[in-house]
């Protein structure tokens, strides 16, 4: 186990190591080190610190927030086609957060956007959650899922079409699938409190996941109190899905790949599997974005491409695999 | 043939009626001639035009006759792109649509290489010849454009006498250039445009060196962040926020393009001097190139 934490962690610092070191401009390893760390004012520093940091940074917290939040959703619900992205929490907190920009509510109010994606990101859950609980199959799950995110995928569009700004409906795109570039330390902050606030409820989940393992009733009988449980994860998913999609859009199928990929080295313990997930997540999102970087540099490739292509073949995996337990 | 002689008949009658009806003879008696006399298209001068591109807009409206153009997008009459919104008031608006442009009944479509494509097909598919006109990537294609307008419109000594105010007007601009900034055009989602495009030539007639030139850019591309920086141009020049909001746009206010437009000159495009490739290109080069004596110290 512990060996299993010194590598996620071990894989997370020279990914991140890595994303700071690829990009256009094409600068050196040490020079772009010591301008990060010693800034002396020049073009450099800004690119180092401004740039590539910023991008860095939200890869690694999108990415593990959104590892976490699957690991959580999954224990939950016992169900392992839980994703915040599938289900429709992102599309629904990418619907708050085009309101938050199109109402001019983000300009008014810097915590205007991560606020309401957050307010989407809850509906969603919400949503989710009472068409498909506990006791619900992974087929109303899904169904359920694909309701909420195609109704929020569409009246995104439609506040997008809306908009006097003739760049505004081209950024549909950026809302479905989610990109890091050019974000700035801005994006950062506005980002990093109602996150901080998500991992906190999430990872207070660990004994009652496990014990909801052996059923609902045994997991009352030992102790922990379901409601809290519930209202833990839905307000710590909505926080961590929101914020992140407030300003990287929709990255979907992390939280699905990362927890799937890390249960059998946890022994299938969804405790261990939360903090598990937080890493890998990080990982994963680090290297999709290194990705995109590398391998259409001028194009401004979305994150979710990536994320979708590793993620949907893994995704029709499991539903077959499903199918065939059921038999 | 019964087609094309079918066209000659109603625009004589349309000639004819407007004779008839006094005060536009003279512009009724250049139709005329203009229908007499063998044209470049072989065909009589079109008397009912509908425009449905921006740029082609602008340029019927200069060259046309009066009563000669019927419809002009809607875009035309949008201040932020277009450079004769208030002459645009005096045609009626079409929105690129097969079916309002057929209703018009005009004997001649003028649409960009840009527009739908299924829409002039339509329209040729209807009988109503359509005029393409590709999109100008250099100086030397707006004087190409207008005398083809010219042509088209049988308007030939009025496009003559447009470009050779043009040609005077830009030789005038191009003298007394000593020192070249170099300046980067950013647009919305981090795109610029190097020296093969419109804005690019607008740029280096006006007195300027294209920074992206050195770092590889020809065309129009999207330019990282960070080649932006790293490129330490001497003036920025940005476009316009749209109304509403928009994350394209809001890149332009990226912290590291703030830190780095500090204590450096910048600039702004009015964009609908730099959209098309008409005389207007000139407007916007007299700007910039106020703009570059500013930043050079140079006098007049």
């Amino acid at each position: 186990m512990k060996r299993l934490a010194v590598a996620l962690t071990l894989a997370v610092i020279a990914l991140f190591m890595a994303s700071l070191l690829v990009g256009p401009a094409g600068v050196g390893l040490s020079e772009s080190l010591s301008a990060l760390f010693r800034g002396d004012g020049g073009p450099l520093t800004l690119v180092m610190r401004e740039i590539r940091l910023p991008r860095a940074l939200l890869a690694v917290m999108i990415g593990a927030s959104l590892g976490l939040a699957g690991a959580a959703m999954q224990g939950y619900l016992r169900n392992p086609l839980a994703e915040p992205g599938l289900i429709g929490v992102s599309g629904s907190a990418a619907f708050g957060a085009v309101l938050a920009i199109h109402t001019g509510l983000s300009a008014a109010f810097a915590l205007g956007l991560p606020l309401m994606a957050l307010a989407g990101a809850l509906l969603g859950v919400l949503l989710v959650m009472l068409l498909a609980g506990p006791g619900g199959t992974s087929l109303t799950l899904i169904l359920a899922g694909i309701a909420v995110s195609s109704l929020a995928g569409s009246l995104t569009s439609l506040v997008l079409n809306l908009s006097p700004n003739p760049f505004a409906a081209n950024e549909i795109v950026f809302w479905m699938m989610g990109s890091l570039a050019d974000r700035s330390m801005a994006h950062v902050w506005l980002a990093l409190p109602l996150m901080l606030v998500g991992w906190g409820l999430l990872a207070l989940l660990g004994r009652g996941l496990d014990a909801l393992t052996l059923g609902e009733d045994a997991a009352e009988a030992m102790g922990v109190g379901l409601r809290g449980l519930r209202l833990k994860l839905v307000i710590g998913t909505a926080c961590v899905v929101g914020a992140g999609t407030a300003v990287a859009g929709a990255i979907g199928f992390v939280g699905l790949v990362v927890p799937h990929i890390l249960r059998p080295l946890v022994g299938a313990r969804p405790s261990r599997l939360l903090w598990a997930s937080t890493l890998g997540g990080a990982a994963m999102v680090l290297a999709a974005d290194i990705a995109v970087r590398v391998v259409l540099p001028a194009r401004d490739l979305k994150l979710g491409v990536l994320t979708a292509l590793v993620g949907a073949p893994l995704f029709l995996h499991l539903i077959l695999k499903q199918r065939r337990e059921r038999i | 043939m019964v087609r094309r002689a079918a066209r000659c008949i109603s625009a004589f009658r349309r000639a004819s009626e407007i004779l008839r009806s006094g005060p536009h003879h003279a512009a009724a008696l250049t139709a005329l001639l203009s229908w007499a006399s063998p044209a470049a298209s072989g065909d009589a001068a079109p008397m009912r035009v509908a425009s449905m591109n921006l740029c082609t807009d602008q340029l019927a409206m200069l060259i046309a006759q009066q009563g000669q153009l019927h419809s002009v997008s809607y875009l035309a009459s949008d201040p932020r792109s277009s450079a004769m919104a208030d002459k645009a008031a005096g045609y009626v608006e079409n929105h690129g649509l097969a079916e309002e442009i057929y209703l018009m009944q005009p004997d001649l479509v003028i649409a960009g290489q840009y527009s739908t494509q299924a829409t002039t097909a339509m329209l040729r598919r209807l009988g109503i010849p359509v005029e393409v006109f590709p999109p100008a990537t250099s100086l030397e294609d707006v004087r190409a454009r207008i005398l083809r307008m010219g042509d088209i419109l049988h308007r030939q000594v009025q496009a003559r006498e447009l470009v050779a105010e043009f040609d005077a007007r830009l030789g005038h601009l191009r003298q007394q250039v000593t020192q070249r900034p170099e300046a980067v055009l950013y647009y919305a989602n981090g795109y610029t445009s190097g020296d093969s495009t419109l804005a690019g030539q607008i740029l280096l007639a006006a007195g300027f060196e294209n920074a992206t030139t050195r770092a590889g850019y020809g065309a129009g591309a999207r330019l990282p962040l960070e080649v932006l920086v790293m490129t330490i141009p001497d003036i920025v020049i940005t476009s316009r926020p749209y109304p509403g909001a928009s994350r394209s746009e809001a890149m332009l206010d990226h912290p590291a393009v703030r830190a780095f437009r500090t204590g450096r000159a910048g600039a702004t495009m009015t964009d609908h001097d730099w959209v098309c490739g008409t005389p207007y290109v000139l407007r916007a080069i007299e700007e910039l190139a106020e703009t570059r004596r500013a930043i050079t110290g140079e006098t007049r």
